[in-house]
């Protein structure tokens, strides 16, 4: 039997896997895709406990989830793109101008 | 009947505000000095009016209340006038004086750049003194009592581009400060004794002299009161301890020498006893201690006039030793013939100290004796006018001088307070005083011209607005006198009976009153008349008959002569005494203190958030992935403090 708990484990699997590329890959958009693994991994939670309790309220909350990915990855691209025009690179490496 | 006494002080006030703010518009000097003159007149016209009202009068204790200050429990202090025989007598010495003097100075300081400014201050001055003078409370007399010395210290800065005006203007005011605390003192003290003691509390005059009885008869909360008080009147009135900034204060110009140092600032010690003289009656070691004081500062100030060659220095030592004469007759509960001396030393000396700024002004400045002489044929208004104040202050029997000296003489021997030696040393005074006067008036006006060119060049009589007030102070000098010709000369004493009503319950409560046979009363009065001549004969050998004699004196006693020249040295002990570690103690408080620890504690403020803020910047090491890990250590640490709760 496939339970909440095998859901909610998985999740857990992604979140992970997707705060480890953050914090260790280099390419800006990488990040941005393990950003969005994270927020995935979050509305699988939710759904997962919606079914669970028999409630709703999990299952609306993924709405305003994704919606509010779709917009944080269209400004974090914007901001890649004006980066990329002086730097010639979206390596988060070189965004390091404000150091002491 | 007694509702305009308000106007009194008010006039003189009002003049101040007129001249101090729009003196410098009106550019007019007649127009200044006439406001300033006419607003100290009328004052004058007032309380002439409500001095004959009183004469006639047959109560005597008048108070008008304008307004109320505090009122707080049963503490009632107000904005209230005292008209009585002694604050009446002082009115009129101090508005007739003042106006005598206010018409001096719109003469004599013609030309003065700030000349709306000195009658701006001298109206204050009137003002304050009038406050002082009339006032029916404890503070009402405190707020005239600082006012007098704050205006002392404007005036005797007056020249104030000159270091040593500024000094001296500084040490009165400092020294006068002393006394001032110890006024202070006397009068929380007395108000707390009687208030939390005996349930009086009040601070007005007519109810202390009521109360007063209940401190109970020489107890010690008494003696210290009333020492506090006259520690205060000594500050005031420049006696021994606190006389230094009066000869000093000669660096003012010289109607507000005669004004304030001579005939009504200085004089406001004696009045203050004499409004208090309940109090100080019950406190025979206080009145003891002030009869010593006074008699000592006598002597001890007239020893350092006999020395002086500045003019005006002479008078100041002159004053002081006069101060002392009056404060010996409060302190053996002479208390109608301090006030009689007050009134007509303030008419001589003021004509002596106008005099010599007739002298001073007429020979463009020159103030050293040594370059005057024989100046009688060129001035010979001020030559007799000047005569006449120096024989009213020798005490020579018929001028004014002579019946309060003699009082005070009388009852410093034959008082229940009084002492022998205390009128041994007055005598001694006399005689000083004689001496050097006459000195003064040989050096000056008689004997060889020894003028400087410079001097000589000016030489004018004064013109008549400075010779008018010498003439009415002359004549003063001469008959004002009369009021108080004692009982065995066959006078009637009116002064005496006047001022019964003040100063008569405590004699009688007390028991003061001079007592002795009328063979040594007419004894004591030959010698001290006898003592005047002696004085005169040897001034006159010593200065004009051989006047090589002064020359070999000092000669032959060298040192004593430095020890009185240089004032017995008083300066340079309280230099060395006080003022030196207080200058220490100043600078230690500010290179030690407050540099190290009050800088330090605000520039060490912000030297530690600057450290602070040095440790911090190295959290921002630009390197993104850093801040990443940070927000998620972060998450991680507030999930684990929920869930670990």
């Amino acid at each position: 039997m496939i339970t909440v708990h095998h859901y909610l484990i998985l999740s857990a699997i992604i979140f992970s896997i997707g705060t480890f590329g953050v914090l260790t890959r280099k390419n800006a958009i990488v990040i941005f895709m393990c950003i969005e693994l994270m927020l995935n991994a979050v509305n699988l939670t939710f759904i997962a406990l919606s079914h669970h309790l028999g409630n709703l309220d999990g299952q609306v909350f993924v709405f305003f989830v994704m919606t509010v990915a779709a917009a944080e990855a269209a400004v974090g691209l914007a901001l890649m793109i004006t980066f990329f025009r002086n730097r010639e690179s979206i390596e988060v490496d070189d965004i390091n101008l404000m150091k002491w | 009947m007694y509702d305009k006494l308000w106007l009194i002080p008010f006039f003189p006030l009002l003049g101040s505000v007129i001249n101090g703010l729009l003196g410098k518009k009106i550019k007019n000097e007649k127009v200044i000095g006439a406001i300033g003159t006419l607003a100290i007149a009328s004052s004058f016209v007032v309380s002439c009016v409500y001095f004959f009202q009183l004469l006639g009068d047959s109560e005597k204790v008048h108070e008008q209340v304008i307004a109320s200050w505090i009122s707080v429990g049963s503490l009632q202090v107000d904005w209230g006038f005292l008209l009585d025989p002694l604050s009446a007598l002082m009115i009129m010495v101090v508005t007739g004086v003042g106006s005598l003097i206010h018409l001096y100075s719109a003469g004599y300081m013609h030309g003065e750049e700030g000349f709306y400014r000195y009658f701006s201050y001298l109206n204050l001055f009137c003002f304050s003194m009038l406050m002082l003078v009339l006032g029916n409370n404890a503070l009402v007399m405190f707020i005239g009592w600082e006012g007098v010395g704050l205006c002392s210290y404007l005036l005797i800065g007056y020249y104030f581009h000159k270091q040593s005006a500024g000094d001296a203007a500084k040490k009165a005011f400092v020294v006068n400060r002393v006394g001032d605390f110890g006024f202070l003192l006397g009068l929380l003290t007395l108000y707390w004794t009687l208030g939390s003691e005996h349930g009086v509390w009040t601070l007005n005059f007519v109810e202390i002299a009521k109360h007063g009885h209940l401190l109970g008869a020489g107890s010690l909360v008494v003696t210290i009161i009333t020492l506090c008080f006259f520690l205060g009147a000594t500050g005031k009135s420049a006696q021994i301890p606190l006389y230094t900034w009066l000869p000093d204060a000669m660096e003012g110009p010289t109607p507000v020498s005669a004004l304030i140092h001579a005939a009504t600032m200085v004089t406001a010690g004696v009045y203050m006893i004499g409004r208090m003289n309940g109090l100080f009656a019950m406190a025979p070691d206080t009145m003891m201690t002030i009869a010593i004081v006074g008699a000592a500062t006598a002597i001890f100030a007239a020893s350092i006039g006999l020395a002086q060659n500045d003019i005006k220095r002479v008078l100041a030592y002159s004053t002081v030793s006069q101060l002392g004469y009056m404060f010996l007759a409060m302190g053996v509960g002479a208390f109608t013939a301090g006030i009689f001396h007050l009134m007509t030393h303030a008419f001589f000396k003021a004509c002596l100290f106008l005099g010599s700024g007739s002298v001073i002004h007429a020979l463009s400045g020159e103030q050293d004796m040594r370059y005057m002489g024989g100046l009688r044929k060129h001035m010979p208004y001020t030559h007799i006018t000047f005569l006449i104040a120096t024989i009213a202050i020798a005490g020579i029997p018929g001028l004014a001088g002579f019946f309060s000296k003699d009082e005070i003489l009388w009852w410093a021997y034959a008082s229940t307070r009084g002492h022998w030696l205390l009128w041994l040393v007055a005598a001694g005074a006399a005689g000083m005083t004689a001496f050097y006067m006459f000195r003064l008036v040989f050096m000056t006006f008689y004997g060889k011209e020894r003028l400087t060119h410079h001097a000589k060049h000016h030489l004018h009589e004064s013109p008549f607005v400075i010779t008018l007030p010498l003439m009415v102070l002359a004549v003063l000098s001469l008959f004002g006198g009369y009021v108080g010709v004692p009982a065995i000369l066959g006078g009637a004493n009116h002064i005496h009976h006047f001022l019964e009503p003040v100063f008569g319950h405590s004699t009688e409560t007390f028991g003061i009153s001079a007592h002795g046979s009328h063979a040594a009363e007419y004894g004591l009065m030959g010698v001290s008349i006898g003592i005047a001549v002696v004085g005169i004969a040897l001034a006159y050998l010593m200065y004009l008959k051989r006047p090589e004699l002064p020359g070999r004196f000092v000669a032959s006693f060298q040192g004593l002569h430095r020890a009185v020249f240089n004032k017995w040295y008083v300066d340079e002990i309280y230099d060395a005494l006080f003022i030196n570690p207080t200058k220490r103690l100043g600078t230690f408080l500010w290179k030690g203190f407050d540099v190290v620890v009050v800088d330090g504690i605000v520039n060490g403020t912000g030297k530690i958030v600057v450290a602070c803020s040095k440790a911090l910047r190295f959290t921002q090491t630009g390197y993104v992935h850093n801040y990443a890990m940070s927000m998620a250590v972060g998450a991680i640490v507030i999930v684990a403090v929920y869930v670990f709760r």
